[in-house]
């Protein structure tokens, strides 16, 4: 056994981390949302206003609506991609599959932001797209509606999550003992069958860990939106980012962080119910 | 081929073929897992492949399962080819050796699967599953997840799960080889009962010889990928056909001998015999071997001395290793009979030797313990 000092000495470096990095700015975040800004200045009068302001003021549910939108969207998008890509990968790429396996991670190896920017450069009014078009004489004008939309920041956001989605779903696919693939074809289930009755459901696991990746992790970007998304594609982060930047008023950002943090984390707490549910083994 | 009902059986086929195996011969890769395999099974046959493991005994059934396709060669049941069908078109059931019921369905559901999914009318399927359950002695488990039965239940459930679609051959693929000894004996006894109940022929993988013999009707021995010997339990122990075969099923002497002038010779034994000058192989199986003071007269007896070296006990009998000198050790089974030492006088009929095949006979000599891993 170990010492009671030796593992107090072992404990300590994450318990800080955890406490500084992670306790302490939940904490501020927090106490702020219950605060408020008078005259250009912060003022420690605790209420509830900024919570007050969001149910009241349309504008903000309309964002949040938005927001969830565009995340299921993405959501539904990646998984339509990554599904597919994890069982073909598992079940019928052979001897090809560490190589596949290889290409779907590289993305993940390149930046954020010039993954970003490449969207950019493809979608905007003299883009790669629309040069494309333009080229192939399908459009005459450059078409404008690609870049800075809703439509942009789900491409740009499914194109970084199907990745995401699909290593969790691969896991599970992988997992799957193939004897019960035989089992149910040697009870006379087709293939179409045998993934609806065998495979899918015990992908499913991996299906929700992919579906949550994808969704909150959408839920929380502001960079898509700021990049290829312009003002009709307005995120919630955006707005605490402005809230907290130029707007000045870090109780009311505070107060919508806490919103989205509390949703997150119930559709979290949601999932890893439904996981546990779902695994048999 | 099925010969029916109507037309005569040919004499040499005292029962109707169900399934029979033409020349199939499979490869992975540069490995020749089964060389030009033709085996017929009976109808209501109880079949068994014995092989050590990589004999290629387990392929041979994937190949009828449909998991594998065979590089050469044909499947047939009756008047259907086989082999070009996938394994969902195919009417053959598997038992798996780890028994791959479904995790995420109950023992009902995994039993109802078969019914299932070939759309078998809902007022059928309650009826059906209770009667398979019911088969097994499991019927107090079909709410019961796979996870929480034990080992030889899991087992049950795999077998009435594939003998729900009613196949009319049962393919089990070491059913019994994860189960504890004394389970394992209760269930070969069920499982023999439950064939002859229903009638239906099995196809049973096995290492077991023990097994094989307990069970079978007839034992096909499999051995590199090629069929060694095929015949009923007590031909193919009384019989073997090669030294392979008298040393994989129980236990054998395998012995060399010199034939001159009616005469064979194996090192200081010598007696008479029906065969051809040259040389031969022998088996003689070690309960044919006799302490002389067992009072017993054979019209052939081969007496000799030989010095007892080892004595192992195993309840119900004893085997001794005997020195018999120059280079020849035996080993015989005798009777319980004390501890035994120093040179005795011992016989055996000289018609216990069986010549066999000199083709096969590799095995590794002087082994003791004959159980196949």
């Amino acid at each position: 056994m170990y010492s009671r000092a030796y593992k107090t000495i072992i404990a300590m470096p994450p318990l800080l981390w955890v406490c500084l990095f992670l306790l302490l700015p939940y904490t501020l975040m927090f106490g702020h949302s219950f605060w408020l800004v008078r005259d250009g200045g912060l003022v420690h009068e605790w209420n509830l206003q900024n919570y007050r302001a969001l149910f009241s003021n349309p504008l903000y549910f309309q964002v949040f609506l938005r927001t969830a939108r565009i995340a299921a969207a993405v959501m539904l998008c990646s998984l339509l991609l990554g599904y597919p890509l994890a069982y073909y990968l598992s079940f019928h790429a052979g001897p090809r599959k560490e190589v596949l396996y290889q290409l779907v991670i590289v993305p993940l190896w390149v930046s954020y932001l010039v993954r970003g920017y490449a969207w950019k450069t493809i979608l905007g009014s003299d883009g790669v797209l629309n040069g494309l078009l333009q080229y192939l004489r399908v459009t005459r004008e450059p078409v404008s509606f690609f870049l800075y939309s809703p439509f942009a920041v789900v491409l740009m956001l499914t194109h970084i999550y199907t990745p995401f989605v699909f290593l969790p779903i691969y896991a599970a696919l992988e997992h799957i003992p193939r004897t019960l693939v035989e089992a149910s074809q040697d009870l006379g289930a087709d293939r179409r069958a045998t993934f609806l009755c065998v495979i899918l459901p015990l992908s499913v696991p991996g299906l929700l860990a992919g579906a949550t990746f994808a969704f909150v992790l959408s839920l929380g970007d502001f960079l898509a939106p700021l990049l290829v998304g312009g003002p009709s594609a307005t995120m919630v982060a955006n707005i605490v980012q402005s809230l907290f930047g130029a707007a000045y008023d870090w109780p009311l950002g505070a107060a919508i962080s806490v919103c989205i943090l509390l949703t997150t984390v119930a559709l979290l707490f949601t999932t890893e119910r439904l996981e546990k549910r779902w695994s048999f083994r | 081929m099925s010969d029916g009902a109507i037309s005569p059986r040919p004499a040499r086929a005292p029962f109707s073929t169900l399934l029979e195996i033409r020349g199939i011969a499979k490869r992975f890769g540069r490995a020749e897992v089964l060389k030009n395999i033709s085996l017929q099974i009976a109808a209501g046959e109880f079949l068994t492949l014995l092989g050590e493991s990589g004999s290629g005994k387990t392929t041979l059934l994937r190949l009828i399962a449909g998991f594998e396709q065979p590089t050469s060669g044909e499947i047939w049941m009756g008047q259907e080819r086989l082999d070009t069908l996938p394994p969902y078109k195919r009417r053959v059931n598997t038992v798996f050796q780890n028994y791959a019921l479904f995790p995420h369905l109950n023992v009902r559901d995994n039993v109802a699967y078969g019914l299932r999914v070939k759309s078998t009318p809902q007022t059928e399927i309650g009826g059906r599953v209770e009667e398979a359950l019911r088969m097994v002695k499991m019927s107090s488990f079909a709410n019961a997840r796979p996870s929480t039965l034990s080992g030889g239940q899991q087992q049950r459930i795999a077998l009435a799960r594939a003998l729900i679609n009613r196949p009319q051959l049962l393919l089990l693929d070491e059913p019994l080889s994860a189960l504890d000894a004394n389970l394992r004996k209760q269930m070969q006894s069920e499982l023999k009962a439950l064939q002859r109940e229903i009638g239906i022929a099995f196809l049973f993988v096995t290492h077991d010889q023990e097994e094989a013999m307990a069970l079978s009707d007839r034992i096909a021995l499999l051995r590199n990928g090629a069929l060694e010997q095929i015949a009923s339990p007590r031909e193919i122990y009384s019989r073997p056909a090669t030294a392979y075969t008298a040393e994989f099923i129980g236990q054998t002497n395998v012995l060399h001998g010199e034939v001159q002038n009616g005469l064979v010779r194996c090192g200081p034994l010598q007696w008479k015999i029906a065969h051809a000058g040259g040389s031969v192989i022998l088996s003689l199986r070690p309960e044919a071997i006799r302490l002389v003071d067992d009072a017993l007269r054979f019209p052939d007896a081969v007496r000799f001395r030989g010095a007892i070296r080892q004595q192992i006990y195993s309840g119900a009998s004893e085997l001794l290793e005997i020195d018999c000198g120059g280079n020849l050790t035996l080993r015989a089974r005798v009777p319980p009979s004390g501890p035994l030492t120093g040179e005795r006088e011992f016989v055996f009929s000289a018609a216990a030797a069986i010549p066999v095949n000199e083709s096969s006979a590799v095995a590794p000599a002087g082994k003791l313990d004959q159980e196949p891993a």
